[in-house]
């Protein structure tokens, strides 16, 4: 069914739930590979993870709206925010927005015809020093000018930087894999009860 | 309440309770619980700290931040919202300190400032917490000149709730309501920060048992009832305290009227049964009260038709057919069958009425759709008991279709009490996800799978760690009743101590045993009661509200008990399958048009009462025996209903307390029990089964065609429908599919019925919802067999 | 000016002082587990391991590491407040790093992952927690990449996971990560939301994480840079750390500085001594306000930080005295305001910045923040009224009852009010939004004024002429 995780992404959903005391703790994480897997995140998949971790979609829903990253219908594949928080501002993040409608065509929280971008004014990306600032699928550019701006978005139309920049909805391109040998191992913590092997008894019992 | 007035302490005092901590509001000395929440603590000294996402029933979110108020804990007065801080030694709270009263002001202006103000057109106006609190705690005027936020309004979140978003001040009462409480969390909140609203997943609407309690909670209108909605004005109901007849829980609960017409009901806190909470279906099936099928007078058989008469001339007809019966046949040659739907005072007439003056042993309360009557002289536990015991094994129905405000009390057992549930259960259902151990078993073997938790070290363990309470009810309308009785039996022996909360399920159908619907010496049961008069044994049948073709499991044994008895004479609300082929049918008062006494499951009596006048000329039923008994030359010797609730308190073994003004001034009822004996074990042959059989297990569920439901527009499309649930694994093994059709046959007959692949369902058993639209599933059922075996195959 | 830049780690300077964190910032390998353990990485796990918990804890106790989230609260006695006997307990790394002009938790994470970590194990090994959680913003793919790596390298290297360099200490580091909301730095949030839940901070009382945390078990968070310090006490030593520094705040912290200065940058400051003033103006820091202009005011802890004057330039890095001054240090974030800056303008961001990122549980902060945007919006494209400016305060008193905090002016004739408030929220950021509101009103009335039409007050039939009659 579209929308719902795929076979190869529900082993590495399932991976991500193992590490976990309790199931739903993935809930956001899985979130992130829906979207990079469809793009955005879909009913049907918000549906499926509830499933996975035991919550319902209603819960999954409350939780993925609260976050600015997931977005519920399709973007294009390249989504550029624009910070506009203090220290950008100072420094010309609404002449760099204004810029980017202007080159663009298009008002920020809106996509172009073509699918390609997405612009959004964002909130302070923790770039502060190396305002203003931008990032595109998540990956930062620092004290963009105008013509920079210009630069950016021709080497993004022209595949030059798709190498560097995945397209909207995969952000980290490593995932952390834990060996199995090497695992402790998540235990839900109802099944804990005393306190873990390297921490001799007496130390608890001082007040 | 324990606050004392200053100066009040005396030197002689016990010793301090160690729960007990001093503190003081306004300026007044309390003595609050240890553990207490300071918004409590004061309102029981009538210090109302206004709020709107607090409740004492559901966890303190400290959401709306309308509860601040001035506390001091000897670092010099602070604003704390008192919903979430607890009573400390020597506490000071001013509740209407300059600081307190300043940031009351202020978040009820910020409340405001999205607020529509629609209360001209808003089904809250009048009884609105925001309205109200807005006069007594807000700035009086609103300095909010910027646009206010807009949502499409209102939108449907269920078939019985409405959701107005721009009304709603994110409580998070409704959420966590659903959340915490009912555990159905198919409301949330999306979005975030000032864009926040609640809303439902698309397609998967708020479909909760206990929708309508939202709406009750909701401190302003943005949620609203789909039946109530523009139905009234709160200052035009009328309203009086009454409880719940629809199940055997007993929910307290005001029932209210507008202009002589049941609008609403509404949930009351009675701390010992329902904590304000109500279920849809006892919500909203006010609806059928107001039908316009009801019975307006009485009928009586004129060839084919049935046709209006008079009282009297019912009454003589009805005395007729009784003479009649009694000269062909002897008193014993009527049955008396049903009366668990009216008031305990209803019941006592008609058993006064049955044993007294026609002189008949062969009553009986129940359609062979109950449980064992004897199961409520095993040592009985109240729902507080059953709530905080340290385990109850349940045997039996599904809880949550069938005394639903139970399931919540047992939901918050196990999550808030550390309570463990062992359930015993031949199709998985709303408490498992709850349980402890879920043990399956197939219909026929309750007792072996009682007797079989003994092999289980973990279980044995857990059930030698405190009490445990039993709750029994009918697992399987295809099974035979004693099944219930015999798995209390088999408990006991494993936990000798242990006390029984039967799983009755029709509204006063413990009241109806104690006062008496039940055999006198020798008298039969509905079964064998059902087998006479098809045996053309029975020479008249009375039916008590009650409608054997539709209820009784068995219907081709119900069809021959109609055509068997040569005279009916029928007490009923609507004209029924069964009442409709009655000779005589008198017009019932329903729930709300009668006031008297009624009985839970625990043996809880409390009052319901008459709010609107009864449709046409309906009469209460006790009034009806009275008066028939009248007309046959008895004199029962009760004028009014007082006089009945008296009578039975001086002449009901076990009800001596249960005086009508006793009941009346008893805010949570006066407990009373009876003297039945317990039931005795009596082993049932279970015949072996083919192995391509499938068990039959016939449930109920909280919707169905009950007349209350099937009244109801608000309700009746729910039942979900007859359809066959089987385990998915025997659905390949049968070689169907998902919603196909496939036909059944049981020894009796065969049904063509849709299949639903149900992975509660017990590896081969076959499941099938009772009486339900569509096919009916009475027809493949022999009540004289212990099991119904079926054999499912596909087209 | 001087200060040595690298092009791998963007906005950090370099300069002659001590160097407690960022230490392998010079190597452009230094997120290599190779690199890493070439320049003593992982010796300060070893050194803890050779020592008893409870001396581990000790030396951190001793070296009083403030914590570099925000609030400033000393990590050993954090680690301290766990109650005794419930297991299990749980680390979670608050890496999500977005306060307003922040930046150092970032470059933390993707210049030295490997130092995170050993600072994780060796928290995780004093205060007994069983399970560590990495929690890293969503929006930053470097870092997580940079920690999935460095995570990944660790464990196939021993050095996380199962008995850890062959002791009895066995603990796994699961990394996570957010998806896009400043509140979910909230501790409370942060739990909430690695629960899968909304990140709705929860009030404390009762929701200490310390004692209920995550799952409802004592949990103990700390910030990224916290963390990044431990390795460095290990192999040193809590007379080492404390010789840096005051000894109410000891060590290093790093600061970024944004804004109008000459030399915008993240700089690894001595803790305690340093004064605003070198950082703004020192040839070894910023170099000055750009193109030589004169400072307007400066936010001197983050965007949820009352604003400075150039009056208060001369205090140090140091807590108490900035706090006496009517501000707080907050997360290490200068953000510098020249005098071209429009105030209210610039006040606004920050307002809407924290009406947006209101996570919608307070009242007063959901329906305030966005009233208070809302008005200043209109202040600050010319429609504002002069009843504005009282409704302006008149809301903040709803968010935070009574004096608010503010600097001295000798030029507004202003003695400070300290740090902090009272709030009718349960957490900061509904106070946040009126904090740049406050401080932008109190110190520069007459930008509003100036801002402000009068149209209403002017009668409507001003331009009639009694000789029309
Ligand atoms: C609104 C709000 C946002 C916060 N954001 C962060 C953050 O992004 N990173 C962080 O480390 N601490 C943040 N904090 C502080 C944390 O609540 C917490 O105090 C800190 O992570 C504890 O770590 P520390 O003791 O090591 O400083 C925030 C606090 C508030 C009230
Ligand atoms: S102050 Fe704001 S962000 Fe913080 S908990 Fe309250 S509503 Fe949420
Ligand atoms: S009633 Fe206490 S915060 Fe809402």
């Amino acid at each position: 069914m579209m929308g719902r995780l795929n076979e190869a992404n529900v082993v590495l959903a399932k991976e991500i739930i193992g590490r976990y005391p309790k199931p739903r703790s993935a809930t956001i994480p899985l979130l992130h590979l829906a979207q990079q897997q469809d793009g955005y995140v879909t009913d049907a998949a918000m549906k499926h993870i509830g499933e996975l971790v035991g919550a319902t979609s209603a819960e999954v829903l409350g939780t993925a709206t609260f976050y600015e990253m997931f977005k519920f219908e399709p973007v294009g594949k390249y989504l550029i925010n624009i910070c506009g928080t203090m220290s950008c501002a100072l420094l010309g993040a609404d002449q760099l927005m204004h810029h980017a409608e202007q080159r663009l065509g298009i008002k920020a929280g809106s996509t172009t015809p073509d699918g390609m971008f997405t612009l959004e004014h964002a909130e302070c990306q923790a770039a502060c020093t190396e305002a203003p600032c931008l990032q595109v699928n998540y990956r930062y550019r620092y004290r963009v000018t105008p013509s920079d701006l210009d630069a950016l978005i021709d080497d993004l139309s022209s595949g030059r930087l798709d190498g560097e920049v995945p397209p909207h909805g995969t952000v980290a391109r490593v995932r952390q894999h834990i060996p199995s040998e090497r695992a402790v191992g998540a235990v839900p913590p109802d099944a804990v009860s005393g306190p873990p092997a390297w921490v001799p008894a007496p130390a608890e019992a001082k007040p | 309440m324990t606050a004392t007035e200053p100066g009040t302490a005396s030197a002689a005092e016990p010793a301090p309770n160690p729960n007990d901590v001093p503190i003081t509001v306004n300026g007044r000395p309390v003595i609050a619980r240890k553990g207490e929440l300071v918004i409590a603590a004061a309102q029981r000294i009538g210090e109302y700290i206004p709020r709107f996402c607090y409740h004492e029933r559901m966890q303190s979110v400290g959401m709306c931040r309308m509860c601040l108020v001035d506390v001091d804990t000897g670092r010099g007065p602070a604003l704390q919202v008192s919903c979430m801080i607890t009573v400390a030694p020597g506490m000071v709270v001013n509740t209407h300190s300059l600081a307190a009263e300043r940031a009351q002001e202020g978040v009820i202006e910020m409340l405001l400032a999205n607020h529509p103000l629609d209360c001209p057109v808003c089904d809250k106006g009048g009884e609105c917490p925001l309205q109200d609190q807005s006069f007594t705690h807000g700035p009086g005027e609103s300095r909010y000149i910027e646009e206010k936020r807009h949502f499409e309004k209102p939108i449907p979140i269920s078939d019985l709730v409405l959701l107005d978003r721009e009304r709603c001040i994110l409580c998070d009462r409704c959420t966590r309501f659903a959340d915490q409480v009912a555990g159905d969390a198919l409301i949330s909140f999306s979005s975030r920060g000032n864009n926040t609203q609640i809303t439902t997943f698309p397609d998967e609407p708020f479909a909760s048992y206990f929708s309508g309690n939202t709406v009750q909670i909701c401190p302003v209108g943005a949620l609203t009832s789909k039946p109530y909605r523009f139905k009234a004005r709160p200052w035009d109901l009328e309203q009086t305290e009454s409880t719940c007849t629809t199940c055997a829980v007993g929910c307290r609960m005001v029932i209210q009227s507008s202009h002589d017409e049941l609008v609403r009901y509404s949930g009351v806190d009675s701390d010992p049964v329902n904590w304000g909470w109500l279920c849809d279906r006892g919500r909203f099936n006010y609806e059928s009260v107001n039908s316009g099928d009801r019975l307006a007078a009485p009928l009586v058989r004129d060839g084919e038709e049935l046709k209006p008469a008079s009282w009297n001339a019912a009454l003589a007809r009805a005395a007729e057919l009784i003479s009649a019966a009694k000269a062909a046949g002897g008193p014993a040659s009527i049955a008396v069958l049903g009366g668990a739907r009216g008031t305990n005072e209803d019941a006592y007439a008609w058993a006064r009425l049955a044993h007294d003056v026609i002189g008949t042993p062969n009553v009986y309360p129940q359609m062979g759709d109950g449980v064992q009557i004897n199961v409520l002289g095993f040592e009985r536990a109240t729902i507080d008991e059953t709530a905080s015991a340290t385990t109850v094994i349940v045997i039996g129905p599904d809880l949550k279709e069938e005394l639903p405000v139970l399931f919540l009390r047992l939901r918050d057992a196990v999550l808030n009490r550390g309570t463990r549930v062992i359930e015993l259960v031949q199709k998985r259902g709303g408490l498992t996800p709850l349980a402890w151990r879920s043990i399956e078993y197939h219909a026929g073997g309750t007792a072996q799978a009682v007797a079989g938790l003994a092999a289980d070290g973990d279980i044995v363990a857990q059930l030698a760690k405190g009490n445990v309470v039993i709750v029994a009810g009918r697992a399987n309308l295809a099974e035979h009743p004693r099944e219930g009785g015999n798995g209390v039996l088999a408990a006991l022996e494993l936990v000798p101590g242990a006390k029984v909360l039967p799983a009755f399920r029709r509204g006063n159908v413990v009241g109806a045993i104690e006062m008496g619907l039940i055999p006198g010496e020798g008298g039969m049961q509905a079964l064998q009661i059902a087998e006479a008069a098809a045996a053309g044994r029975i020479e008249c049948l009375i039916l008590l509200g009650c409608d054997p073709l539709n209820d009784f499991p068995d219907t081709d044994l119900a069809r021959r008990m109609m055509a068997g008895a040569p005279r009916i004479i029928a007490v009923d609300t609507f004209i029924t399958k069964s009442s409709g082929a009655a000779d005589v049918v008198f017009a019932a008062a329903a729930y709300g048009e009668k006031s008297g006494t009624t009985t839970n499951i625990e043996g809880r009596v409390t009052t319901v009462a008459e709010r609107v006048t009864p449709h046409g000329t309906s009469r209460p039923d006790w009034m009806i025996a009275v008066e028939l008994a009248d007309v046959l030359g008895g004199d029962l010797g009760f004028g009014s209903v007082d006089e009945l609730t008296d009578a039975i308190a001086a002449n009901v073994a076990g009800f001596g307390a249960a005086t009508a003004d006793a009941v009346r001034r008893a805010t949570d009822g006066v407990l009373c029990r009876g003297a039945l004996p317990p039931a005795t074990p009596r082993a049932l042959t279970v015949e072996e089964r083919n192995s391509y059989d499938y068990r039959l297990v016939v449930g109920r569920k909280l919707y169905d065609n009950a007349q209350g439901t099937a009244k109801s527009p608000a309700l009746a499309h729910l039942a979900p429908g007859a359809a066959v649930h089987l385990h998915p694994l025997d659905i390949e093994r049968v070689g169907s599919s998902d919603g196909a059709d496939v036909k059944v046959t049981s020894k009796r007959a065969s049904l063509v019925l849709k299949v639903v692949a149900d992975e509660t369902v017990v590896r081969g058993s076959a499941w099938v919802p009772f009486n339900q639209p569509g096919p009916n599933i009475g027809e493949l059922i022999d009540a004289t067999q212990a099991v119904t075996d079926l054999r499912v195959e596909s087209f | 000016m001087n200060g040595a830049t690298y092009p791998h780690a963007p906005g950090f300077v370099a300069g002659d002082r001590p160097r407690i964190v960022t230490g392998r910032f010079e190597y452009d390998d230094a997120h290599t587990l190779q690199r890493f353990l070439a320049t003593g990485g992982y010796q300060g796990l070893q050194a803890a391991l050779s020592r008893a918990p409870t001396e581990v804890h000790d030396e951190v106790k001793n070296a009083t590491v403030l914590g570099r989230g925000g609030a400033g609260f000393p990590a050993g006695v954090k680690w301290g407040l766990t109650p005794q006997g419930v297991w299990p307990r749980y680390l979670v790394v608050n890496g999500d790093e977005s306060e307003p002009g922040t930046y150092k938790d970032r470059l933390l994470m993707e210049l030295d992952p490997h130092q995170l970590i050993e600072g994780c194990l060796i928290a995780c090994y004093a205060a007994g927690l069983s399970q560590c959680f990495f929690y890293i913003r969503g929006e930053m793919a470097l870092a997580q990449e940079r920690v999935a790596t460095a995570l990944n390298d660790a464990y196939a290297a021993g050095y996380v996971g199962k008995n850890i360099l062959g002791s009895e200490f066995s603990v796994d580091i699961v990394l996570h990560w957010g998806a896009g909301a400043y509140v979910v730095g909230e501790e409370t949030a942060l739990i909430e939301s690695l629960e899968g839940n909304r990140g709705m901070p929860r009030l404390k009382p009762p929701y200490f994480p310390a004692a209920i945390g995550l799952y409802g078990q004592p949990t103990i968070v700390n910030n990224v840079e916290t963390l990044a310090n431990l390795p460095w006490l290990m192999l040193n030593g809590a007379a080492a750390y404390t010789a840096i520094g005051t000894p109410t705040s000891p060590g290093t912290r790093m600061v970024a500085v944004s804004g109008h200065v000459k030399r915008p940058g993240v700089y690894e400051i001595v803790n305690g001594t340093t004064t605003f003033r070198d950082l703004l103006y020192g040839d070894d820091f910023c170099g000055g306000i750009r193109d030589d202009n004169a400072l307007k005011a400066f936010v001197p802890g983050g965007g949820s930080a009352p604003w400075f004057l150039p009056e208060q330039l001369d205090l140090p890095f140091e807590n108490k005295l900035v706090s006496a001054e009517g501000s707080m240090l907050g997360s290490g974030a200068v953000m510098v305001m020249d005098e071209t800056t429009d105030i209210p303008a610039a006040a606004l961001t920050l307002a809407r910045f924290y009406a947006h990122e209101s996570c919608g549980k307070c009242t007063p902060c959901r329906e305030g923040g966005t009233w208070l945007e809302r008005i200043m919006q209109r202040i600050v494209e010319g429609y504002g009224t002069p009843r504005d400016l009282d409704q302006l305060l008149e809301i903040g008193q709803t968010i935070c009852p009574g004096q608010f905090p503010h600097a001295s002016s000798d030029r507004l004739g202003l003695t400070a009010v300290p740090f902090p408030y009272r709030m009718t929220t349960i957490c900061f950021v509904g106070p946040s939004a009126y904090v740049p509101v406050h401080s932008a009103l109190t110190l520069f009335p007459d930008e509003f004024e100036a801002k402000i039409t009068r149209r209403n007050l002017i009668p409507v039939s001003v331009g009639a002429s009694d000789d029309s009659h």
